[in-house]
């Protein structure tokens, strides 16, 4: 093990004790929690996440304080005696069924705004179509025309074969890499229409925030809208198990502001034509 | 059967004494503590099978790359596992508790139907040679995931429907030792044992029965389609025939979500059992517990949706699916709440089955608020299908029911055998477990977070390190195991004699039958002050 890869799985092991400890901030924070992402919704995603991981930390600590102390206080080693006739408490218990209650309504209510917006996949300006295959995704500009296929770039699809001998991390972006990425502009609302050509297969790119399956048969839908200072490429994979090579068919999308999309489109039609 | 105590009054062939020695003893046997004793003994072995399939899964992750694995051997091999696991492992493990303590804690002979009893663990038996020896078969094991959703599990190879026999036998057998721990317990209490009266774990059981039986003939519905599916062309699950795939999802969720409670419910009788003797104390809110438990069982039955989040519901049905699981965490706290005011107040000392029951506390708490996250549907969007989930499923099934179990047997365990059990080693294999528990399954939180999803035998480099930490947890947590047999060995051949209350501060009536347990017990009903 080289001293650099040693140095990286120490600090590796020091960031959790960090995160168990609650100490925010770290260089790769991205290693440990959900990514902000580049939209609105994957940002209003996380930060719902956020406010239920503080709300579980705050319960926790309460619930674990209480445990804890009553594990140190009333020890027989220490000469504890068991009060057996404390057998309910009415009150208590009223209480702590209503005060859970009303935290999970205070939770639910911010989740079901979010929903709805999900959810609203009106006003949008480009409609994309994405079938999953095994092992590969579809593309289909719908307002366009422009279509092809994106699988996993051959440089990971060599090294991932059993026993390769190649080494993954001498590879870029290992298993993250496809030959025709997706391109979409910025700053746009995009619907996503989703479908597959044989099993379930899920389109996922963590840093817009969705999710959704691609069913054979049938078609669902959602929408994802890439800030428009935040071009660039981004990564996810499928995230639903879809045979042998699931692991394999990753999705790779490159956002370009909206004139260099125009130019790109265009130039695809004219070669597709 | 004439009468509810026939086992053990009419006299039988295992009856007193001239009962068959060596395998035919355990072959014809109709006593409840024999076939408890096999469920348990299976129950371990197939802890250790399917913990070495997981053990070769973190093997294959321990690195990026394939080293050990092709892709599709590596799908059939966390099937595999998670079958044997939740049907090979825990489920027998809590039957053959229920089955040892059940009639022990109410003053019964025997369990109502001794024979069914007998036959419900042979059918599981062989369930489990066919599922496994179809790892060994042309086409392989079923490669589609516990979950068996279609169109993917069709693309099975010829074994099939070995796996799908397999899976029947398993449900008829759950739901035959379902229908005698009704039976028992509604019938064969001992007089003045008002429900009311009940022990926790007794309870637990009960309500566990009701869902078993309400939720197994489901399930083996639903994987009776997909053979037909597979063999006749159905198309209930295939959209090209004017069939659903998301049906199948609907089906098996709705047994799978009660299922998990299958598997935790009993786990809460336990902890119910242990942490008030070790507190010195009665269980604090009896009754809110009782509650507890049938409210959770209901609910069990409305959320299931909530492992389908990304399939395309309508917003009204994420709503509800959200909202109804969000409810879940209400009986769960009180659950959680009245343990800890069973501890407030006594006087607790640290015994091996109470370490289990305090970890099982703080962990299973863990599990709870990561199941809490995943119910609002916006933030599942990220979650799903990420090692998020197998983080969260881990920490609730894991240091949840596992250790709830191990629990259950370091308490009842000089009770079985007679012999007190060596405690520096038990503690020796508490803490052992405890750390290399969260070693495994914290960093999974991080991964899934990070953007891993679950279910795949390579990943990006970035998920290397804890990926590798997660291995070597793994790895200890199995070898650690290794200590639990070697204890429940020793102490079956031998140690200090155990007294009849075996602990300080015994309560209920299995504490007032010597250990070990004479092979019958309560053959006159015992009296309730
Ligand atoms: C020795 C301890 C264990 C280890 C190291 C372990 C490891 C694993 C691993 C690596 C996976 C595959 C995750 C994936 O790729 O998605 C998995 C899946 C699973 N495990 Fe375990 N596990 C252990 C114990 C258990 C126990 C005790 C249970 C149940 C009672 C269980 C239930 C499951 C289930 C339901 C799955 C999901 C399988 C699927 O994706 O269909 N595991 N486990
Ligand atoms: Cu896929
Ligand atoms: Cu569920």
């Amino acid at each position: 093990m080289s001293i650099a890869k040693r140095n990286s799985r120490l600090s590796a092991i020091a960031g959790a004790l960090a995160t168990l400890a609650a100490v925010p901030a770290r260089a790769d924070w991205s290693l440990l929690n959900m990514p902000r992402g580049v939209s609105e919704l994957s940002r209003e995603i996380y930060d719902m996440h956020m406010i239920m991981l503080w709300i579980c930390l705050a319960i926790a600590i309460l619930t674990f304080g209480a445990m804890a102390v009553a594990m140190i206080r009333f020890r027989k080693s220490r000469g504890a005696v068991a009060d057996t006739r404390m057998l309910h408490n009415a009150r208590l218990e009223a209480a702590w069924t209503i005060v859970p209650v009303v935290i999970l309504i205070g939770m639910a209510i911010p989740s079901v705004e979010k929903l709805i917006k999900i959810e609203d996949t009106t006003g949008s300006q480009l409609t994309i179509k994405v079938t999953g295959y095994q092992w590969q995704w579809h593309y289909e500009y719908l307002d366009s025309g422009v279509a092809f296929f994106s699988r996993l770039a051959r440089s990971s699809d060599r090294a991932r074969q059993l026993g390769s001998g190649i080494d993954p991390n001498t590879v870029d972006n290992y298993l993250l890499d496809v030959d025709h990425p997706l391109v979409v502009p910025t700053g746009t609302k995009i619907r996503v229409l989703l479908t597959a050509n044989d099993v379930i297969h899920a389109w996922w790119v963590p840093a817009f925030g969705m999710k959704r399956d691609a069913i054979p048969g049938f078609i669902n839908e959602m929408w994802i809208a890439v800030d428009k200072d935040k071009p660039g490429t981004y990564r996810g994979q499928c995230a639903e198990l879809c045979g042998a090579d699931h692991g394999f068919m990753p999705i790779v999308v490159i956002a370009k502001p909206k004139a260099e999309f125009q130019a790109w489109l265009a130039q695809q039609k004219a070669a597709q034509s | 059967m004439s009468t509810a105590y026939g086992s053990g009054t009419a006299g039988h062939v295992a009856h007193h004494g001239e009962r068959p020695r060596g395998l035919g003893r355990w072959l014809t046997t109709t006593n409840h503590k024999d076939i408890g004793t096999m469920y348990l003994v299976f129950s371990l072995t197939m802890f250790f099978v399917g913990g070495t399939l997981a053990l070769l899964i973190r093997a294959e992750l321990f690195q990026p790359g394939l080293q050990l694995f092709n892709p599709g051997f590596f799908n059939q091999l966390t099937t595999v596992h998670a079958l044997v696991m939740v049907f090979g492992a825990v489920m027998p493990a809590t039957v053959g508790l229920a089955n040892w303590m059940i009639p022990l804690q109410i003053g019964a002979a025997d369990m109502a139907l001794p024979r069914m009893n007998l036959f419900s663990f042979w059918l599981l038996f062989f369930a489990f040679v066919l599922l496994i020896s179809s790892l060994f078969m042309p086409g392989g094991a079923p490669a589609a995931g516990w979950t068996l959703y279609p169109p993917l599990v069709l693309q099975s190879g010829s074994a099939f429907p070995m796996a799908v026999f397999s899976i029947h036998l398993m449900g008829a057998s759950s739901i035959m030792g379902a229908i005698n721990v009704i039976v028992t317990i509604i019938n064969m209490r001992a007089p003045g044992m008002t429900l009311l009266k009940m022990p926790l774990f007794t309870w637990s059981w009960l309500i566990t029965a009701y869902l078993l039986i309400a939720v197994m003939p489901v399930f083996a519905g639903g994987v009776t389609m997909l053979l037909t599916d597979y063999f006749f062309k159905t198309s209930f699950f295939n959209a090209a025939g004017g069939g659903d795939p998301v049906l199948f999802q609907h089906v098996f969720w709705f047994f799978g979500h009660p299922e998990v409670y299958i598997m935790i419910l009993p786990a809460f009788g336990i902890v119910s059992e242990i942490i008030p003797t070790f507190s010195r104390k009665p269980i604090f809110g009896y009754e809110a517990m009782v509650y507890a438990i049938a409210s959770i069982a209901f609910l069990s039955f409305i959320v299931w949706a909530h492992h389908m989040f990304t399939v395309g519901m309508p917003l009204a049905g994420q709503l509800f699916f959200t909202l109804s699981t969000m409810l879940i965490a209400v009986p769960t706290g009180v659950k959680i709440f009245n343990w800890t005011a069973t501890m407030w107040r006594g006087s607790l000392s640290f015994e091996p089955p109470m370490l289990f029951a305090l970890s099982f506390l703080f962990l299973f708490t863990i599990g709870g608020f990561s199941g809490l996250m995943l119910a609002i549907a916006p933030a599942d969007f990220q979650y799903h299908d990420t090692y998020f989930v197998v983080a969260h499923f881990h920490y609730v099934l894991v240091p949840g029911a596992v250790f709830a179990i191990m629990g259950g047997v370091y308490y009842w365990l000089p009770k079985w055998t007679g012999h007190r059990y060596d405690m520096e080693l038990a503690k020796w294999h508490f803490w052992l477990t405890t750390i290399f528990v969260n070693v495994l399954f914290f960093p999974q939180h991080f991964l899934g977070l990070a953007g891993m999803p679950r279910r795949i035998p390579d990943y990006a480099t970035q998920f290397a390190d804890w990926n590798m930490v997660s291995s070597i947890g793994a790895f200890g947590f199995g070898l650690s195991q290794l200590l639990f047999v070697w204890l429940i060995v020793k102490c079956a051949r031998g140690g200090a004699p155990a007294t009849a209350g075996v602990w300080d501060w015994p309560h209920g009536l299995e504490w007032t039958v010597p250990s070990p347990a004479p092979y019958h017990t309560f053959e006159k009903a015992p009296e309730l002050k």
